[in-house]
Parts: structure tokens; C-alpha cells; sequence
């Protein structure tokens, strides 16, 4: 097994609830990254999802896309990031998830950013612009690595496709908690509640739940519904305005929350 | 064509997060079933014709043959439909589209503003709520659009993301469409975009070619050389190239914006110099650099300033079906100022992109050969621009 299922696995198994928190690799600069990480890993996140900047992120709200142009501007490059994750490696084992765009990748050479970032050490890969029907452009080179291609579900999702997505799920489920960006504030994840619920029927992987978590309470609430949560945005902010002590606080409240609503 | 994936060849498709996939699918799906609606396209029909004024003419620019005095020019006069300029064609579609798929409000994203001012045009015939995303520096390039648009009851946001132009302000209307896409239907403005979305713009303005195609007999055109239109996203080039792409005998040529020149990177020609990869939900050529991060393009005029196009053109690029040629905003500005003078027509600065490629093959043309150009849009919205860049003459 993985070192990302067997986490969440082992989490889910447990009953305790996961924590993902998300970085822009390279914002505000890659030193800076690296600390972060580290810092949430000692606070108890689960798993780092780290984003690798792209100009045009369509999912993404005003903070990570702000965070993404400013790590480009500041000379963030698909190879530094690999090596973000290499010196990530050499300093901790927690699971660490990619996420981008598909030009990131087709621009790179999606046979060499897979391998590349494998080696490097990733365990998964989130791509917000592949739904199903184009996830055959990448779906044999994860497999070939040994690293999932997380699915996602959204609100809108139909029964058919929520089934279609979760059987073929390897990792975890990312379940979009609105319509919308991420980043977006966001309280009621009944909606979202019943689509993981059509999800649990044909799969047993573990879900989580992201877009508009933004503090304990928010998570607390989004636990109820999943396996684990999805923290992005309001990282970014905290790091821009507070740096990483604020990071450091933000993520120990909302472990603080999830071990209370494990309990 | 395209295949069920919305492919062309290998272009094309829906790059789009799973929130959008099932709209992108509903209204597959209901388009399909209206474009064999004989009600529906009988709606569609009257208002192309009795609000919108098609036929447009195929005007017979007997000046500019004459200042070439080679073979003939005729000019596909898009420019005299209601607002000014093709786009028209797509708005009144989808906006007939969106009727009938129940969706009250419509949101979309705008260069120049032709494409912004044809969606606000509709929504105040139909009652629709409309809201248009336009980048900060297009509405100051653009402020008689804006004006327009505003006049016509539409909120027109300014978008700041990025440098602020056509390529951001799609990004913004994504990103709105996503958040609504309960009640809202994305009129997207060119053959861009996720699958439907080239394949119906396209349905929608492929009347342009089909009437070029029976005006063509009316005028006793025999020896038909050339089809010429300017390219951004591609709209109107595919509404004219589309009814004659299997004519091999008629040399389609799709002119893109060179800016500064190919050389510099200060260009929007994203089929002549860019490379195949993922914008706005499509694979298609575009300009990016080694990362795949998209590259900010540049051309006089706004609404060729793209820095992709629609993937049925990428196709057409690769198959050889048209030829994909560039001029610079200095050729375009000289073909803008000449048709003013010779033909008495102003010109949108799009359409003089395809204008000035007459330079270049006219001399190549035998006097019983005939060249169709599209004139896609007129030039009153380019005046504060050109009064900019040429001075007071």
C-alpha cells in the first residue's frame, strides 16, 4: 500500500479525522515552503497537498490564484518545485500530493513531470481541469509511476458519474464542497453530504472534503460528512498575513477540532 | 465532427473541473436536440434576418480590385449586421439556446467588446439578466463598447487578474459560470472553449460561408482563388472557411495578429507560433513557454489579443485544410486606412489583419481569379485607438 492510503487508511480505520492542508509551491518564496510544510506536519496535517503555480487556474479562487501569479513572478518553475519536494523528502515522510493544472504538465512533458515528480517523492496527483472523460491522458502514466490520479465530485455531479468516478478512486475522493472556486466562504456541506453518501455505496475510499474550509469550525462541520478535510486558501492567507507562526495556529485549531469531532 | 469527446482530430475536448462537466453535457445534449428543431431554428432564422439584417452583402470592391489591378476583391460585409459586427450570429443562438434550456441570466467574457455588446443586445431583446467580464485595459481601449453595453442594461465587470485583457476575463467568467451554473448559461464569444462550445459557435456562424456560398452563383463568380479572414479566437474565419473546407480548389487563409512583429514577443499568433496545449477547457495551439505557462499576448487590435484558438482551426492547421499567415499591427493599420479611403468602409481592426494580407497575394492572383475577404466587423469602435496611433492625419 502507499504511503498516502496507508495514511489515510490507517486514519479512517482509527476514526480519527484526516487533515490535508494545501502550499503554493514557491509563494512566497521556495525557503519559505519548505518551512511551512514542515511546521503543519509538527501541528498534525495528514497529508500536504503542495500546488505548483500555473497563470490561468480556472478552479481556483482569488488567494491561491494570487499566491500562484506572485510564485511565478518570484521565478517559481516547474523543476524548482521538483526539487521543493526532493528537499521536502529528505526531511519528513508525510504524504505529499500534487496538484496543477494540465498544461503544467503537458508543457513539462507529462511523462517526465509524473516520473520526475515520483522520484522526486509524491504520492498522488490532483488535476482540477481532467474531469473523467479527458483522464485518460494521464491514467496510464500514474499507473505506470505506482501513484493514484485522485478523483473529484462535485454538487453537481450526476448519479452516474459519482458512481463512475468512486469506482475507479485510488487515494482518496477530493469532494467539492460547493459550486465554485476554492476559497469561497462555505458552511452548509449538506449538499456535497449526499453525494458522498451516493460515493460511499460503491467504494470504501477514503473521502475528503475541500473548497471554503477556512477555520475550525468549518471543518468540524465538513468532518461530520468525510473522512477528512481540505484546507487551502485560508492557509495562504494566514502565511501572507501572519507567516508561519499563523500557519502554525490555524493548523493546531483545526486538529484541535477534528480530534473533538473524532471523538 | 468532432467525435463524442468533442475532438477534432486530437484537438479540442472538455479540460473543465467535474462542477461544470454535467452543464457542459446538458447542454450538449439539449443543443442537439434543437438543431434538428424546426421550430427552433425557424425562431433562430427570423431574428438573424428581420433584427439582425442577413443576408450581408457580398459587395463587389470594385476601388480595391482596381488598386491591386489584379483579380477581383470581394468583401463579405458582416460589418452591416445589427451592433456591427459578426458576432451577432452566436449571441442570438445561444441566447435562443439558453431560452429554451430555461436559464434566466448569461454571463460572458469580452475583448473589444463586439462579442459583450452582442450579448447585451440580446439580453435586453430577450430579458435576459447579463453580465459581461472585460478586462481593465480592453474597457479603456474599448469605452464606447462599455458605454453600449452599459446603455443596454448589462453589468459589465472590469477583471484586474493578470495583464488584464481577453484571456483573463475568460478565466473570470469561467469562474463566475462554475460558481452559477444552476441558473446561468456562458455564451462563449468564439470558437473556443470546451466541447460544445466550438462545435456551436461554429453551427451558429457558419451561415457566413453558406451565404457566400449561393451569393458566389448570384455573381457569377467563376474562378473562386482565395477565402481570407482575420483570426483570434476564430470565429468568423470558421463561419466562412467551414462550408468550404472539403474545396480544395479555394486556398483558405486565417490571418492572425503579428503585433510588433513574429519576432518580437509581442504577438497573438498562436497557430503561427505557438504549440499545442490546455486553455479555457481546450486543447488547441497556444502561446506558452516552456512550463506551459500561458504567455500574454499582444495585438493592436483587442479582439485578436489572444493567446489561444478554437482547436477545429488547430485542426485545420495540421491537416492542411486552411493556411494560417500573420501580419503586423503596422499592416493592419495600412489596410484599415486604405479601405477607408478607397472603398469608403471603415474597417474593424480585426478584420483589417485580414485586409492586409491582400499585399501579399494579390500580386500572386490572375486577373480571372476572385478573393473573398470577411469583414468581419466595422472600425467605429477602433477610432479612439487609431486617432492614438495615427494622429490627427
Amino acid at each position: 500500500m502507499s504511503n498516502l492510503s496507508e495514511t489515510l487508511q490507517g486514519l479512517k480505520a482509527s476514526g480519527r479525522k484526516g487533515l490535508i492542508v494545501y502550499l503554493t509551491a514557491g509563494y512566497p518564496d521556495y525557503a519559505t515552503t519548505l518551512e511551512t510544510v514542515l511546521a503543519m506536519e509538527a501541528e498534525g496535517a495528514d497529508v500536504i497537498e503542495i500546488g505548483i503555480p500555473f497563470s490561468d487556474p480556472i478552479a481556483d479562487g482569488p488567494v491561491i490564484q494570487h499566491a500562484a501569479t506572485l510564485a511565478l513572478k518570484a521565478g517559481a518553475t516547474t523543476a524548482k518545485s521538483i526539487e521543493l519536494v526532493a528537499q521536502i523528502r529528505k526531511n519528513s515522510r508525510i504524504p505529499l500530493v500534487v496538484m496543477t493544472y494540465v498544461n503544467s504538465i503537458l508543457g513539462y512533458g507529462k511523462e517526465k513531470f509524473i516520473a520526475d515528480f515520483v522520484k522526486a517523492g509524491i504520492d498522488g496527483l490532483i488535476v482540477p481541469d481532467l474531469p473523467l472523460e479527458e483522464a485518460g491522458l494521464l491514467e496510464d502514466i500514474c499507473k505506470r509511476q505506482g501513484i493514484p490520479l485522485i478523483g473529484l465530485i462535485a454538487p453537481t455531479s450526476t448519479v452516474d458519474r459519482i458512481k463512475c468516478i468512486a469506482q475507479k478512486a485510488e487515494g482518496f475522493l477530493y469532494c467539492v464542497s460547493n459550486t465554485g472556486v476554492t476559497g469561497g466562504q462555505h458552511n452548509n456541506y449538506d449538499q456535497i453530504g449526499t453525494v458522498i453518501k451516493a460515493a460511499r455505496q460503491v467504494s470504501q475510499i477514503p473521502m475528503a472534503i475541500g473548497f471554503g474550509i477556512g477555520n475550525s469550525q468549518g471543518a468540524s462541520a465538513a468532518a461530520r460528512y468525510a473522512d477528512a478535510v481540505i484546507v487551502g486558501s485560508a492557509i495562504l492567507e494566514k502565511l501572507t498575513n501572519e507567516g508561519v507562526i499563523g500557519v502554525r495556529s490555524l493548523v493546531r485549531s483545526i486538529r484541535e477540532a477534528l480530534d473533538e469531532e473524532g471523538k | 465532427m468532432p467525435d463524442k469527446n468533442g475532438k477534432f482530430g486530437e484537438f479540442g475536448g472538455r479540460f473543465v473541473p467535474e462542477t461544470v462537466m454535467p452543464a457542459l453535457i446538458e447542454l450538449e445534449e439539449r443543443y442537439e436536440a434543437l438543431k434538428n428543431d424546426a421550430a427552433f431554428q425557424e425562431e433562430l432564422h427570423f431574428y438573424l434576418q428581420e433584427y439582425a439584417g442577413r443576408p450581408t452583402a457580398l459587395y463587389f470592391a470594385k476601388n480595391l480590385t482596381a488598386h491591386y489591378g489584379r483579380g477581383k476583391i470581394y468583401l463579405k460585409r458582416e460589418d452591416l449586421l445589427h451592433t456591427g459586427a459578426h458576432k451577432i450570429n452566436n449571441a442570438i443562438g445561444q441566447a435562443l439556446l439558453a431560452r429554451r434550456m430555461g436559464k434566466k441570466k448569461i454571463v460572458a467574457e469580452t475583448g473589444a467588446g463586439q462579442h459583450g455588446v452582442a450579448c447585451a443586445t440580446v439580453a435586453a431583446l430577450f430579458g435576459l439578466e447579463c453580465r459581461v467580464y472585460m478586462g481593465k485595459e480592453d474597457i479603456e481601449r474599448q469605452a464606447l463598447n462599455v458605454f453600449r453595453m452599459r446603455l443596454l442594461g448589462t453589468e459589465v465587470i472590469p477583471v484586474t487578474s493578470g495583464t488584464g485583457t481577453l484571456k483573463d476575463a475568460t478565466s473570470e467568467a469561467i469562474r463566475y459560470w462554475v460558481t452559477n451554473v444552476e441558473d446561468t448559461h456562458y455564451i462563449i464569444g468564439s470558437v473556443v472553449g470546451p466541447h460544445p462550445y466550438p462545435m456551436i459557435v461554429r453551427d451558429f456562424q457558419k451561415i457566413i460561408g453558406e451565404e457566400v456560398k449561393e451569393q458566389i452563383l448570384k455573381c457569377n463568380i467563376e474562378k473562386l482563388k482565395y477565402i481570407v479572414a482575420c483570426i483570434g479566437g476564430g470565429s468568423n474565419a470558421m463561419g466562412m472557411f467551414y462550408s468550404f473546407r472539403n474545396d480544395k480548389a479555394i486556398t483558405k487563409i486565417g490571418v492572425e495578429a503579428a503585433g510588433k512583429g513574429i519576432t518580437t514577443n509581442e504577438h497573438a499568433a498562436s497557430l503561427t507560433e505557438g504549440r499545442p496545449g490546455v486553455l479555457h477547457g481546450a486543447f488547441s495551439y497556444l502561446l506558452q513557454d516552456k512550463d506551459g505557462q500561458i504567455i500574454e499576448p499582444y495585438s493592436i487590435s483587442a479582439g485578436l489579443d489572444y493567446p489561444g484558438v478554437g482547436p477545429e482551426h488547430s485542426f485545420f492547421k495540421d491537416s492542411g485544410i486552411v493556411e494560417y499567415k500573420a501580419v503586423t499591427d503596422e499592416e493592419a493599420l495600412q489596410a484599415f486606412k486604405r479601405l477607408a479611403r478607397i472603398e469608403g468602409i471603415i474597417p474593424a481592426l480585426e478584420s483589417s489583419h485580414a485586409l492586409a494580407y491582400l499585399e501579399e497575394i494579390m500580386p500572386k492572383t490572375q486577373l480571372d481569379e476572385t478573393v473573398i475577404v470577411c469583414l468581419s466587423g466595422r472600425g467605429d469602435k477602433d477610432v479612439d485607438m487609431a486617432i492614438k496611433v495615427m494622429g490627427g492625419l
